[in-house]
Protein backbone atom coordinates (compact mmCIF):
# COMPACT_ATOMS: atom_id res chain seq x y z
CA UNK A 1 0.00 0.00 0.00
CA UNK A 2 1.47 3.36 -0.95
CA UNK A 3 1.54 6.06 1.69
CA UNK A 4 2.72 9.65 1.35
CA UNK A 5 3.67 12.33 3.82
CA UNK A 6 0.78 14.50 4.94
CA UNK A 7 1.64 18.01 3.67
CA UNK A 8 1.90 20.56 6.48
CA UNK A 9 -0.51 23.47 6.62
CA UNK A 10 1.22 26.85 6.99
CA UNK A 11 0.12 28.88 10.00
CA UNK A 12 -2.29 31.75 9.41
CA UNK A 13 -5.13 31.69 6.90
CA UNK A 14 -5.17 29.06 4.13
CA UNK A 15 -7.47 29.30 1.12
CA UNK A 16 -7.87 26.40 -1.32
CA UNK A 17 -9.23 27.39 -4.74
CA UNK A 18 -9.36 26.34 -8.37
CA UNK A 19 -9.54 28.42 -11.50
CA UNK A 20 -12.45 26.38 -12.91
CA UNK A 21 -14.88 27.68 -10.25
CA UNK A 22 -16.97 30.81 -10.63
CA UNK A 23 -17.17 31.36 -6.86
CA UNK A 24 -13.35 31.22 -6.59
CA UNK A 25 -13.12 33.79 -9.41
CA UNK A 26 -15.68 35.98 -7.67
CA UNK A 27 -13.87 36.06 -4.32
CA UNK A 28 -10.48 37.02 -5.81
CA UNK A 29 -10.78 40.59 -4.39
CA UNK A 30 -11.36 39.08 -0.93
CA UNK A 31 -8.21 37.00 -1.25
CA UNK A 32 -6.24 40.10 -2.26
CA UNK A 33 -7.67 41.97 0.71
CA UNK A 34 -6.81 39.13 3.15
CA UNK A 35 -3.28 38.86 1.71
CA UNK A 36 -2.80 42.58 2.48
CA UNK A 37 -4.52 42.70 5.87
CA UNK A 38 -3.61 39.23 7.26
CA UNK A 39 -1.31 36.23 6.76
CA UNK A 40 -2.86 34.29 3.86
CA UNK A 41 -1.51 31.35 1.81
CA UNK A 42 -3.48 30.42 -1.30
CA UNK A 43 -3.36 26.88 -2.68
CA UNK A 44 -4.59 26.40 -6.24
CA UNK A 45 -5.66 23.03 -7.61
CA UNK A 46 -5.71 23.40 -11.40
CA UNK A 47 -4.00 26.57 -12.74
CA UNK A 48 -0.64 27.27 -11.02
CA UNK A 49 -1.01 31.02 -11.74
CA UNK A 50 -4.54 31.41 -10.37
CA UNK A 51 -5.50 33.85 -8.99
CA UNK A 52 -3.31 36.21 -11.05
CA UNK A 53 -3.81 38.98 -8.50
CA UNK A 54 -2.09 36.93 -5.76
CA UNK A 55 1.69 37.16 -5.97
CA UNK A 56 2.71 33.60 -5.07
CA UNK A 57 -0.15 31.08 -5.08
CA UNK A 58 1.07 27.56 -4.20
CA UNK A 59 0.21 24.80 -6.64
CA UNK A 60 -1.34 21.64 -5.14
CA UNK A 61 -0.37 19.81 -8.32
CA UNK A 62 -0.82 16.24 -7.04
CA UNK A 63 -3.75 17.29 -4.81
CA UNK A 64 -1.92 15.84 -1.80
CA UNK A 65 -2.74 18.81 0.42
CA UNK A 66 -6.38 18.86 -0.68
CA UNK A 67 -6.79 15.10 -0.24
CA UNK A 68 -5.08 14.80 3.13
CA UNK A 69 -6.90 17.79 4.59
CA UNK A 70 -10.32 16.64 3.34
CA UNK A 71 -11.00 19.61 1.07
CA UNK A 72 -14.37 18.75 -0.49
CA UNK A 73 -15.41 22.21 -1.70
CA UNK A 74 -13.57 25.19 -3.18
CA UNK A 75 -13.11 27.80 -2.01
CA UNK A 76 -12.31 26.53 1.49
CA UNK A 77 -10.88 28.91 4.07
CA UNK A 78 -8.95 27.48 7.02
CA UNK A 79 -7.50 29.11 10.10
CA UNK A 80 -4.30 27.30 11.12
CA UNK A 81 -2.39 27.71 14.35
CA UNK A 82 0.65 25.64 15.38
CA UNK A 83 0.18 23.55 12.22
CA UNK A 84 -3.36 22.53 13.24
CA UNK A 85 -6.64 23.50 11.67
CA UNK A 86 -8.72 25.57 14.09
CA UNK A 87 -11.55 26.89 11.91
CA UNK A 88 -12.97 26.10 8.50
CA UNK A 89 -15.61 27.50 6.15
CA UNK A 90 -16.55 26.35 2.65
CA UNK A 91 -17.98 28.31 -0.30
CA UNK A 92 -18.47 32.03 0.13
CA UNK A 93 -20.32 33.46 3.11
CA UNK A 94 -19.23 36.93 4.17
CA UNK A 95 -20.11 36.39 7.84
CA UNK A 96 -18.33 33.02 7.94
CA UNK A 97 -15.19 34.37 6.21
CA UNK A 98 -15.17 37.32 8.63
CA UNK A 99 -15.55 34.97 11.60
CA UNK A 100 -12.76 32.60 10.46
CA UNK A 101 -10.35 35.36 9.36
CA UNK A 102 -11.16 37.86 12.09
CA UNK A 103 -11.15 40.53 9.37
CA UNK A 104 -14.30 42.63 8.98
CA UNK A 105 -16.10 44.15 5.98
CA UNK A 106 -14.80 41.64 3.46
CA UNK A 107 -15.86 41.89 -0.18
CA UNK A 108 -18.38 44.72 0.20
CA UNK A 109 -19.45 44.48 -3.47
CA UNK A 110 -20.04 40.72 -3.35
CA UNK A 111 -23.34 39.01 -2.59
CA UNK A 112 -23.66 37.82 1.02
CA UNK A 113 -23.12 34.24 0.09
CA UNK A 114 -22.63 31.83 -2.79
CA UNK A 115 -22.05 28.07 -2.76
CA UNK A 116 -18.65 26.79 -3.84
CA UNK A 117 -17.71 24.08 -6.34
CA UNK A 118 -16.48 20.52 -5.91
CA UNK A 119 -12.83 20.15 -4.97
CA UNK A 120 -10.73 18.39 -7.64
CA UNK A 121 -9.67 15.92 -4.94
CA UNK A 122 -13.22 14.55 -4.76
CA UNK A 123 -13.78 14.53 -8.52
CA UNK A 124 -15.32 11.11 -9.29
CA UNK A 125 -12.77 10.50 -12.05
CA UNK A 126 -9.85 11.12 -9.69
CA UNK A 127 -10.95 10.17 -6.18
CA UNK A 128 -10.26 6.42 -6.45
CA UNK A 129 -6.77 7.03 -7.91
CA UNK A 130 -6.03 9.54 -5.13
CA UNK A 131 -7.27 7.12 -2.46
CA UNK A 132 -4.79 4.55 -3.75
CA UNK A 133 -1.95 7.05 -4.16
CA UNK A 134 -2.30 8.60 -0.73
CA UNK A 135 -2.88 5.41 1.20
CA UNK A 136 -6.59 5.79 1.85
CA UNK A 137 -7.10 2.24 0.60
CA UNK A 138 -7.49 -0.41 3.29
CA UNK A 139 -7.84 -3.31 0.89
CA UNK A 140 -6.33 -6.54 2.12
CA UNK A 141 -5.88 -8.43 -1.16
CA UNK A 142 -2.40 -9.40 -2.28
CA UNK A 143 -0.94 -6.99 -4.85
CA UNK A 144 0.34 -8.67 -7.98
CA UNK A 145 2.68 -6.69 -10.23
CA UNK A 146 3.12 -7.36 -13.90
CA UNK A 147 6.32 -6.34 -15.64
CA UNK A 148 6.28 -3.38 -18.02
CA UNK A 149 6.96 -5.66 -20.96
CA UNK A 150 4.24 -8.12 -19.95
CA UNK A 151 0.90 -7.86 -21.72
CA UNK A 152 -1.56 -7.50 -18.82
CA UNK A 153 -4.35 -9.36 -20.58
CA UNK A 154 -2.10 -12.28 -21.44
CA UNK A 155 -0.72 -12.31 -17.89
CA UNK A 156 -4.25 -12.61 -16.50
CA UNK A 157 -4.96 -15.54 -18.81
CA UNK A 158 -1.63 -17.17 -17.89
CA UNK A 159 -2.50 -17.13 -14.20
CA UNK A 160 -5.72 -19.01 -14.86
CA UNK A 161 -7.92 -16.22 -13.55
CA UNK A 162 -10.26 -15.89 -16.54
CA UNK A 163 -13.16 -17.95 -17.85
CA UNK A 164 -11.68 -17.96 -21.36
CA UNK A 165 -12.80 -14.43 -22.19
CA UNK A 166 -10.67 -11.35 -21.50
CA UNK A 167 -11.17 -9.69 -18.11
CA UNK A 168 -10.82 -6.09 -16.94
CA UNK A 169 -7.55 -5.86 -14.93
CA UNK A 170 -8.60 -5.43 -11.27
CA UNK A 171 -6.44 -2.46 -10.33
CA UNK A 172 -6.78 -1.06 -6.86
CA UNK A 173 -8.47 2.09 -8.19
CA UNK A 174 -11.09 0.06 -10.07
CA UNK A 175 -11.75 -2.17 -7.06
CA UNK A 176 -12.17 0.85 -4.78
CA UNK A 177 -14.60 2.36 -7.28
CA UNK A 178 -16.48 -0.97 -7.39
CA UNK A 179 -16.78 -0.99 -3.60
CA UNK A 180 -18.60 2.36 -3.81
CA UNK A 181 -21.53 0.28 -5.10
CA UNK A 182 -22.28 -1.21 -1.69
CA UNK A 183 -22.60 0.03 1.87
CA UNK A 184 -21.02 -3.18 3.12
CA UNK A 185 -17.49 -3.17 4.51
CA UNK A 186 -14.83 -4.69 2.21
CA UNK A 187 -13.94 -7.12 5.01
CA UNK A 188 -17.46 -8.52 5.47
CA UNK A 189 -17.59 -12.22 4.68
CA UNK A 190 -20.27 -12.84 2.07
CA UNK A 191 -20.21 -16.62 1.88
CA UNK A 192 -18.07 -19.71 1.97
CA UNK A 193 -17.60 -20.45 -1.69
CA UNK A 194 -17.51 -24.05 -2.94
CA UNK A 195 -15.76 -26.24 -3.76
CA UNK A 196 -12.92 -25.14 -1.46
CA UNK A 197 -15.44 -23.57 0.97
CA UNK A 198 -13.21 -20.50 1.02
CA UNK A 199 -14.48 -17.54 3.06
CA UNK A 200 -15.11 -14.78 0.52
CA UNK A 201 -15.02 -11.09 1.49
CA UNK A 202 -16.90 -8.24 -0.19
CA UNK A 203 -13.46 -7.12 -1.45
CA UNK A 204 -12.84 -10.44 -3.25
CA UNK A 205 -16.30 -10.21 -4.83
CA UNK A 206 -15.51 -6.65 -5.94
CA UNK A 207 -12.22 -7.77 -7.52
CA UNK A 208 -13.98 -10.46 -9.53
CA UNK A 209 -16.84 -8.10 -10.40
CA UNK A 210 -14.31 -5.65 -11.86
CA UNK A 211 -12.82 -8.49 -13.91
CA UNK A 212 -16.27 -9.54 -15.15
CA UNK A 213 -16.93 -5.99 -16.39
CA UNK A 214 -19.53 -4.96 -13.80
CA UNK A 215 -20.33 -1.37 -12.92
CA UNK A 216 -20.35 -0.53 -9.18
CA UNK A 217 -24.15 -0.33 -9.07
CA UNK A 218 -24.37 -4.04 -10.04
CA UNK A 219 -22.34 -5.12 -7.00
CA UNK A 220 -25.31 -5.55 -4.59
CA UNK A 221 -26.91 -7.95 -7.10
CA UNK A 222 -23.69 -9.97 -7.37
CA UNK A 223 -23.39 -10.11 -3.56
CA UNK A 224 -27.00 -11.24 -3.15
CA UNK A 225 -26.62 -13.86 -5.89
CA UNK A 226 -23.54 -15.30 -4.17
CA UNK A 227 -25.36 -15.46 -0.86
CA UNK A 228 -28.17 -17.34 -2.61
CA UNK A 229 -26.00 -19.90 -4.41
CA UNK A 230 -23.60 -20.57 -1.51
CA UNK A 231 -26.30 -22.14 0.66
CA UNK A 232 -26.85 -25.78 1.50
CA UNK A 233 -30.30 -25.45 -0.09
CA UNK A 234 -28.94 -24.36 -3.46
CA UNK A 235 -25.93 -26.71 -3.20
CA UNK A 236 -23.49 -24.90 -5.49
CA UNK A 237 -20.94 -27.61 -4.73
CA UNK A 238 -23.07 -30.30 -6.31
CA UNK A 239 -24.13 -28.08 -9.19
CA UNK A 240 -20.48 -27.42 -9.99
CA UNK A 241 -19.26 -30.97 -9.52
CA UNK A 242 -22.05 -32.71 -11.43
CA UNK A 243 -21.46 -34.25 -14.84
CA UNK A 244 -24.65 -32.44 -15.96
CA UNK A 245 -24.32 -29.06 -17.71
CA UNK A 246 -26.24 -26.81 -15.29
CA UNK A 247 -25.27 -23.50 -13.69
CA UNK A 248 -26.85 -20.79 -11.54
CA UNK A 249 -29.47 -18.94 -13.62
CA UNK A 250 -30.21 -15.58 -11.98
CA UNK A 251 -33.56 -13.78 -12.31
CA UNK A 252 -33.69 -10.21 -10.95
CA UNK A 253 -36.92 -8.59 -9.77
CA UNK A 254 -37.84 -5.18 -8.38
CA UNK A 255 -37.01 -1.57 -9.25
CA UNK A 256 -33.24 -2.20 -9.09
CA UNK A 257 -33.42 -4.01 -12.43
CA UNK A 258 -34.42 -0.87 -14.35
CA UNK A 259 -32.26 1.34 -12.15
CA UNK A 260 -29.07 -0.49 -13.12
CA UNK A 261 -30.16 -0.84 -16.73
CA UNK A 262 -30.92 -4.55 -16.89
CA UNK A 263 -32.66 -5.98 -19.92
CA UNK A 264 -35.97 -7.78 -19.55
CA UNK A 265 -37.15 -7.06 -23.10
CA UNK A 266 -35.78 -7.86 -26.57
CA UNK A 267 -33.06 -10.50 -26.37
CA UNK A 268 -33.33 -10.61 -22.55
CA UNK A 269 -31.74 -14.07 -22.49
CA UNK A 270 -29.06 -13.06 -24.99
CA UNK A 271 -26.07 -10.79 -25.36
CA UNK A 272 -25.68 -7.02 -25.60
CA UNK A 273 -26.65 -5.73 -22.16
CA UNK A 274 -23.79 -5.01 -19.79
CA UNK A 275 -25.65 -5.74 -16.54
CA UNK A 276 -27.19 -9.00 -17.77
CA UNK A 277 -23.90 -10.16 -19.25
CA UNK A 278 -21.57 -9.30 -16.38
CA UNK A 279 -23.54 -10.05 -13.17
CA UNK A 280 -23.81 -13.77 -13.86
CA UNK A 281 -20.23 -13.81 -15.09
CA UNK A 282 -19.01 -12.19 -11.86
CA UNK A 283 -20.68 -14.93 -9.82
CA UNK A 284 -18.99 -17.58 -11.96
CA UNK A 285 -15.59 -15.87 -11.66
CA UNK A 286 -15.92 -15.87 -7.84
CA UNK A 287 -16.67 -19.60 -7.94
CA UNK A 288 -13.66 -20.12 -10.18
CA UNK A 289 -11.14 -17.87 -8.46
CA UNK A 290 -12.22 -17.82 -4.82
CA UNK A 291 -13.92 -21.22 -4.65
CA UNK A 292 -11.40 -22.96 -6.89
CA UNK A 293 -14.11 -24.48 -9.11
CA UNK A 294 -12.58 -25.03 -12.53
CA UNK A 295 -13.75 -27.14 -15.47
CA UNK A 296 -12.00 -30.49 -15.66
CA UNK A 297 -11.11 -30.29 -11.98
CA UNK A 298 -14.01 -30.27 -9.49
CA UNK A 299 -16.28 -29.06 -12.31
CA UNK A 300 -16.97 -32.42 -13.99
CA UNK A 301 -19.56 -31.32 -16.59
CA UNK A 302 -19.53 -33.75 -19.49
CA UNK A 303 -20.80 -31.20 -21.99
CA UNK A 304 -21.33 -27.93 -20.13
CA UNK A 305 -23.47 -25.14 -21.55
CA UNK A 306 -23.17 -21.49 -22.57
CA UNK A 307 -25.15 -20.73 -19.37
CA UNK A 308 -21.97 -21.52 -17.43
CA UNK A 309 -20.26 -18.34 -18.62
CA UNK A 310 -22.92 -16.45 -16.67
CA UNK A 311 -26.69 -16.32 -17.08
CA UNK A 312 -28.66 -13.43 -15.61
CA UNK A 313 -31.74 -11.53 -16.73
CA UNK A 314 -34.57 -9.44 -15.30
CA UNK A 315 -38.26 -10.27 -15.25
CA UNK A 316 -40.43 -7.99 -17.41
CA UNK A 317 -42.67 -6.70 -14.64
CA UNK A 318 -44.15 -3.59 -16.27
CA UNK A 319 -46.81 -5.23 -18.46
CA UNK A 320 -46.77 -8.70 -16.93
CA UNK A 321 -50.13 -10.41 -16.42
CA UNK A 322 -48.59 -11.99 -13.31
CA UNK A 323 -47.01 -10.91 -10.05
CA UNK A 324 -43.20 -11.03 -9.93
CA UNK A 325 -41.73 -14.53 -9.65
CA UNK A 326 -40.27 -13.46 -6.27
CA UNK A 327 -43.82 -13.54 -4.84
CA UNK A 328 -43.59 -17.35 -5.10
CA UNK A 329 -40.94 -17.03 -2.39
CA UNK A 330 -43.00 -14.73 -0.16
CA UNK A 331 -41.55 -11.36 -1.18
CA UNK A 332 -44.05 -8.52 -1.77
CA UNK A 333 -44.13 -7.02 -5.29
CA UNK A 334 -41.61 -4.19 -5.59
CA UNK A 335 -38.93 -5.93 -3.50
CA UNK A 336 -35.47 -6.09 -5.06
CA UNK A 337 -34.64 -9.77 -5.24
CA UNK A 338 -32.52 -12.24 -7.12
CA UNK A 339 -33.69 -15.79 -7.73
CA UNK A 340 -30.97 -18.40 -8.21
CA UNK A 341 -32.23 -21.33 -10.26
CA UNK A 342 -30.04 -24.32 -11.16
CA UNK A 343 -30.59 -24.33 -14.90
CA UNK A 344 -29.25 -24.99 -18.35
CA UNK A 345 -29.23 -22.87 -21.51
CA UNK A 346 -32.66 -21.83 -22.83
CA UNK A 347 -34.51 -23.65 -25.57
CA UNK A 348 -37.04 -21.85 -27.75
CA UNK A 349 -40.63 -22.96 -28.06
CA UNK A 350 -42.81 -21.93 -31.02
CA UNK A 351 -46.59 -21.63 -31.09
CA UNK A 352 -47.79 -19.03 -33.57
CA UNK A 353 -51.35 -20.28 -33.95
CA UNK A 354 -52.78 -20.69 -30.43
CA UNK A 355 -55.06 -17.81 -29.44
CA UNK A 356 -56.71 -19.36 -26.41
CA UNK A 357 -54.91 -20.11 -23.16
CA UNK A 358 -55.73 -23.81 -22.97
CA UNK A 359 -54.29 -24.50 -26.42
CA UNK A 360 -51.10 -22.69 -25.45
CA UNK A 361 -50.94 -24.57 -22.14
CA UNK A 362 -51.06 -27.81 -24.18
CA UNK A 363 -48.10 -26.57 -26.26
CA UNK A 364 -46.12 -25.80 -23.12
CA UNK A 365 -46.93 -29.20 -21.62
CA UNK A 366 -45.90 -31.06 -24.79
CA UNK A 367 -42.51 -29.34 -24.74
CA UNK A 368 -41.89 -29.36 -20.98
CA UNK A 369 -42.37 -33.11 -20.83
CA UNK A 370 -39.08 -33.57 -22.66
CA UNK A 371 -36.86 -31.88 -20.05
CA UNK A 372 -33.81 -34.14 -19.55
CA UNK A 373 -35.82 -37.12 -20.87
CA UNK A 374 -39.50 -37.54 -21.68
CA UNK A 375 -39.58 -40.66 -19.49
CA UNK A 376 -37.98 -39.11 -16.40
CA UNK A 377 -40.28 -37.38 -13.94
CA UNK A 378 -40.37 -35.31 -10.75
CA UNK A 379 -36.59 -34.93 -10.57
CA UNK A 380 -36.29 -31.72 -12.57
CA UNK A 381 -37.80 -28.24 -12.20
CA UNK A 382 -38.01 -25.69 -15.03
CA UNK A 383 -38.24 -22.00 -15.78
CA UNK A 384 -40.82 -21.25 -18.45
CA UNK A 385 -39.93 -17.82 -19.84
CA UNK A 386 -43.06 -16.43 -21.49
CA UNK A 387 -42.72 -13.57 -23.99
CA UNK A 388 -45.35 -10.81 -24.22
CA UNK A 389 -47.09 -12.12 -27.36
CA UNK A 390 -47.80 -15.32 -25.46
CA UNK A 391 -48.43 -13.80 -22.03
CA UNK A 392 -51.10 -11.49 -23.48
CA UNK A 393 -53.22 -14.53 -24.30
CA UNK A 394 -53.23 -15.53 -20.63
CA UNK A 395 -53.66 -11.95 -19.46
CA UNK A 396 -56.68 -11.37 -21.70
CA UNK A 397 -58.27 -14.61 -20.46
CA UNK A 398 -57.54 -13.75 -16.81
CA UNK A 399 -55.30 -16.77 -16.20
CA UNK A 400 -53.13 -16.34 -13.12
CA UNK A 401 -49.66 -17.90 -12.85
CA UNK A 402 -51.14 -20.50 -10.47
CA UNK A 403 -53.89 -21.39 -12.93
CA UNK A 404 -51.43 -21.83 -15.80
CA UNK A 405 -49.06 -23.82 -13.59
CA UNK A 406 -51.84 -26.13 -12.41
CA UNK A 407 -53.00 -26.73 -15.98
CA UNK A 408 -49.47 -27.57 -17.19
CA UNK A 409 -48.92 -29.89 -14.22
CA UNK A 410 -52.23 -31.61 -15.01
CA UNK A 411 -51.36 -31.97 -18.71
CA UNK A 412 -47.94 -33.44 -17.95
CA UNK A 413 -49.31 -36.32 -15.83
CA UNK A 414 -48.83 -39.58 -17.71
CA UNK A 415 -49.54 -43.26 -17.13
CA UNK A 416 -46.58 -45.13 -15.64
CA UNK A 417 -46.74 -47.80 -18.32
CA UNK A 418 -45.49 -45.23 -20.87
CA UNK A 419 -42.57 -44.31 -18.60
CA UNK A 420 -41.17 -47.61 -17.38
CA UNK A 421 -37.90 -49.06 -18.61
CA UNK A 422 -38.28 -50.46 -22.09
CA UNK A 423 -41.52 -48.61 -22.87
CA UNK A 424 -41.48 -46.88 -26.27
CA UNK A 425 -38.45 -48.96 -27.23
CA UNK A 426 -36.25 -46.93 -24.80
CA UNK A 427 -34.27 -48.58 -22.00
CA UNK A 428 -34.19 -45.39 -19.93
CA UNK A 429 -37.21 -45.03 -17.68
CA UNK A 430 -38.80 -45.79 -14.33
CA UNK A 431 -38.86 -49.09 -12.41
CA UNK A 432 -41.54 -51.54 -13.57
CA UNK A 433 -43.27 -51.25 -10.17
CA UNK A 434 -44.49 -47.77 -11.19
CA UNK A 435 -46.31 -49.00 -14.32
CA UNK A 436 -49.80 -48.77 -12.83
CA UNK A 437 -49.47 -45.26 -11.39
CA UNK A 438 -50.39 -41.92 -12.95
CA UNK A 439 -47.23 -39.86 -12.65
CA UNK A 440 -46.71 -36.07 -12.78
CA UNK A 441 -43.68 -34.58 -14.55
CA UNK A 442 -43.33 -31.73 -12.03
CA UNK A 443 -43.23 -31.56 -8.26
CA UNK A 444 -45.31 -28.84 -6.52
CA UNK A 445 -43.64 -25.42 -7.09
CA UNK A 446 -41.24 -27.00 -9.57
CA UNK A 447 -42.42 -24.82 -12.45
CA UNK A 448 -41.24 -21.21 -12.47
CA UNK A 449 -43.20 -19.09 -14.96
CA UNK A 450 -41.32 -15.84 -15.66
CA UNK A 451 -42.36 -12.98 -17.96
CA UNK A 452 -39.65 -11.62 -20.24
CA UNK A 453 -38.71 -10.89 -23.83
CA UNK A 454 -39.45 -8.43 -26.58
CA UNK A 455 -42.79 -7.21 -27.88
CA UNK A 456 -42.98 -9.29 -31.06
CA UNK A 457 -42.73 -13.06 -31.44
CA UNK A 458 -45.15 -15.80 -30.43
CA UNK A 459 -42.51 -17.72 -28.50
CA UNK A 460 -41.57 -18.83 -25.05
CA UNK A 461 -38.43 -20.51 -23.75
CA UNK A 462 -37.70 -23.41 -21.45
CA UNK A 463 -34.76 -23.45 -19.05
CA UNK A 464 -34.52 -26.99 -17.72
CA UNK A 465 -33.43 -27.58 -14.14
CA UNK A 466 -30.86 -29.82 -12.48
CA UNK A 467 -31.73 -32.64 -10.05
CA UNK A 468 -34.10 -31.07 -7.53
CA UNK A 469 -34.77 -31.54 -3.85
CA UNK A 470 -32.53 -32.78 -1.06
CA UNK A 471 -30.51 -34.91 -3.45
CA UNK A 472 -29.63 -31.95 -5.65
CA UNK A 473 -30.60 -28.30 -5.53
CA UNK A 474 -33.57 -26.14 -4.67
CA UNK A 475 -33.98 -22.62 -6.11
CA UNK A 476 -33.20 -19.84 -3.63
CA UNK A 477 -34.58 -16.28 -3.76
CA UNK A 478 -33.00 -13.54 -1.63
CA UNK A 479 -33.50 -9.81 -1.17
CA UNK A 480 -30.88 -7.49 -2.67
CA UNK A 481 -29.49 -5.22 0.07
CA UNK A 482 -27.66 -2.03 -1.01
CA UNK B 1 3.82 -1.61 -14.98
CA UNK B 2 0.35 -2.73 -13.94
CA UNK B 3 -0.50 -3.72 -10.40
CA UNK B 4 -3.67 -5.73 -9.80
CA UNK B 5 -5.37 -7.33 -6.81
CA UNK B 6 -5.32 -11.11 -6.50
CA UNK B 7 -8.83 -12.45 -7.27
CA UNK B 8 -8.22 -15.83 -5.59
CA UNK B 9 -8.74 -16.86 -1.97
CA UNK B 10 -4.94 -16.67 -1.48
CA UNK B 11 -5.13 -19.79 0.65
CA UNK B 12 -2.65 -22.57 0.07
CA UNK B 13 -4.66 -25.76 0.51
CA UNK B 14 -3.52 -27.76 3.54
CA UNK B 15 -1.70 -30.83 2.30
CA UNK B 16 -2.40 -33.89 4.42
CA UNK B 17 -0.15 -36.80 3.41
CA UNK B 18 -1.90 -40.05 2.54
CA UNK B 19 -1.46 -43.05 4.77
CA UNK B 20 0.93 -45.52 3.14
CA UNK B 21 -0.72 -48.43 1.41
CA UNK B 22 -0.55 -51.49 3.68
CA UNK B 23 1.57 -54.36 2.33
CA UNK B 24 -1.21 -56.78 3.26
CA UNK B 25 -4.85 -56.54 4.36
CA UNK B 26 -4.40 -59.19 7.04
CA UNK B 27 -6.09 -58.18 10.27
CA UNK B 28 -7.26 -54.80 8.91
CA UNK B 29 -10.76 -53.31 8.90
CA UNK B 30 -11.99 -52.29 5.48
CA UNK B 31 -14.55 -49.48 5.17
CA UNK B 32 -16.92 -49.56 2.22
CA UNK B 33 -18.37 -46.14 1.42
CA UNK B 34 -21.49 -45.97 -0.73
CA UNK B 35 -21.85 -42.42 -2.11
CA UNK B 36 -25.55 -43.04 -2.90
CA UNK B 37 -25.21 -43.29 -6.67
CA UNK B 38 -27.71 -45.80 -8.11
CA UNK B 39 -26.47 -49.40 -7.95
CA UNK B 40 -23.34 -48.53 -5.97
CA UNK B 41 -24.70 -50.80 -3.24
CA UNK B 42 -24.68 -53.81 -5.60
CA UNK B 43 -21.03 -53.27 -6.36
CA UNK B 44 -20.16 -52.92 -2.68
CA UNK B 45 -22.26 -55.98 -1.68
CA UNK B 46 -20.11 -58.07 -3.99
CA UNK B 47 -16.86 -56.51 -2.71
CA UNK B 48 -17.99 -57.18 0.87
CA UNK B 49 -18.61 -60.87 0.05
CA UNK B 50 -15.12 -61.20 -1.38
CA UNK B 51 -13.46 -59.43 1.56
CA UNK B 52 -15.35 -61.50 4.16
CA UNK B 53 -14.26 -64.65 2.29
CA UNK B 54 -10.68 -63.46 2.87
CA UNK B 55 -11.44 -63.26 6.59
CA UNK B 56 -11.42 -59.48 6.80
CA UNK B 57 -13.62 -57.25 8.94
CA UNK B 58 -15.86 -54.93 6.89
CA UNK B 59 -17.71 -51.75 7.94
CA UNK B 60 -20.35 -50.23 5.66
CA UNK B 61 -20.99 -46.47 5.30
CA UNK B 62 -23.29 -44.36 3.15
CA UNK B 63 -23.23 -40.67 2.21
CA UNK B 64 -26.68 -38.99 2.37
CA UNK B 65 -26.28 -37.78 -1.26
CA UNK B 66 -23.59 -38.03 -3.88
CA UNK B 67 -24.00 -34.34 -4.77
CA UNK B 68 -22.55 -33.05 -1.49
CA UNK B 69 -19.28 -33.75 0.33
CA UNK B 70 -19.46 -36.42 3.04
CA UNK B 71 -20.51 -34.88 6.37
CA UNK B 72 -17.57 -34.34 8.72
CA UNK B 73 -18.97 -36.75 11.34
CA UNK B 74 -19.14 -39.53 8.78
CA UNK B 75 -15.55 -38.87 7.70
CA UNK B 76 -14.43 -38.99 11.32
CA UNK B 77 -16.30 -42.23 11.97
CA UNK B 78 -14.67 -43.88 8.95
CA UNK B 79 -11.22 -42.66 9.99
CA UNK B 80 -11.59 -44.01 13.52
CA UNK B 81 -13.15 -47.38 12.63
CA UNK B 82 -11.24 -48.38 9.52
CA UNK B 83 -7.69 -48.94 8.31
CA UNK B 84 -8.50 -48.70 4.61
CA UNK B 85 -11.51 -47.51 2.62
CA UNK B 86 -13.06 -48.42 -0.69
CA UNK B 87 -15.43 -45.83 -2.20
CA UNK B 88 -17.92 -46.81 -4.88
CA UNK B 89 -18.60 -44.44 -7.78
CA UNK B 90 -21.21 -46.48 -9.61
CA UNK B 91 -24.11 -45.50 -11.87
Amino acid sequence: MSQTEVPDLPDGLVAVVKQDCATCEMITPVLVELAERSDLTVFTQDDPNFPAEISDPRFDADLALSWHHDIETVPTLLLVRDGKERERTVGWSRSEWERVSGVSELGPRLPDQRPGCGSLSVDPTLSAELAVRFGGSNLLGRRVEFASLEDTHEALFDRGWTDGLPVVPPTEARVLAMLEGTRRSPNDIVAKVPPDLAPCSVEKVAINAVMAGCRPEYLPVVLAALEAVCTDTFNMHGLLATTMPHAPVLVVNGPIAAKIGMNSGNNALGQGNRANSTIGRAVQLVIRNVGGGRPGEVDRAALGSPAKVGFCFAERETDSPWTPISTMYGFPSGTNTVLAFPGEAPRNLVDQLSRDPDSLAHTYAANLISIQHPKLILGFDAILAVAPDHSRIFGDAGWSREQLTDRIVELTVRPGKELVRGAGGISEGLPEAMADLDLPKFRPNGLHIVHCGGGAGLFSAIIGGWVNGEMGSNPVCVEIIP
Amino acid sequence: MTKVLDPTNEVEPAKIPRVDRPASLDGLTVGLLDISKPRGDRFLDRIEERLVELGLRVERFRKPTFTKPAPVDLRHEIATKCDVVIEALAD
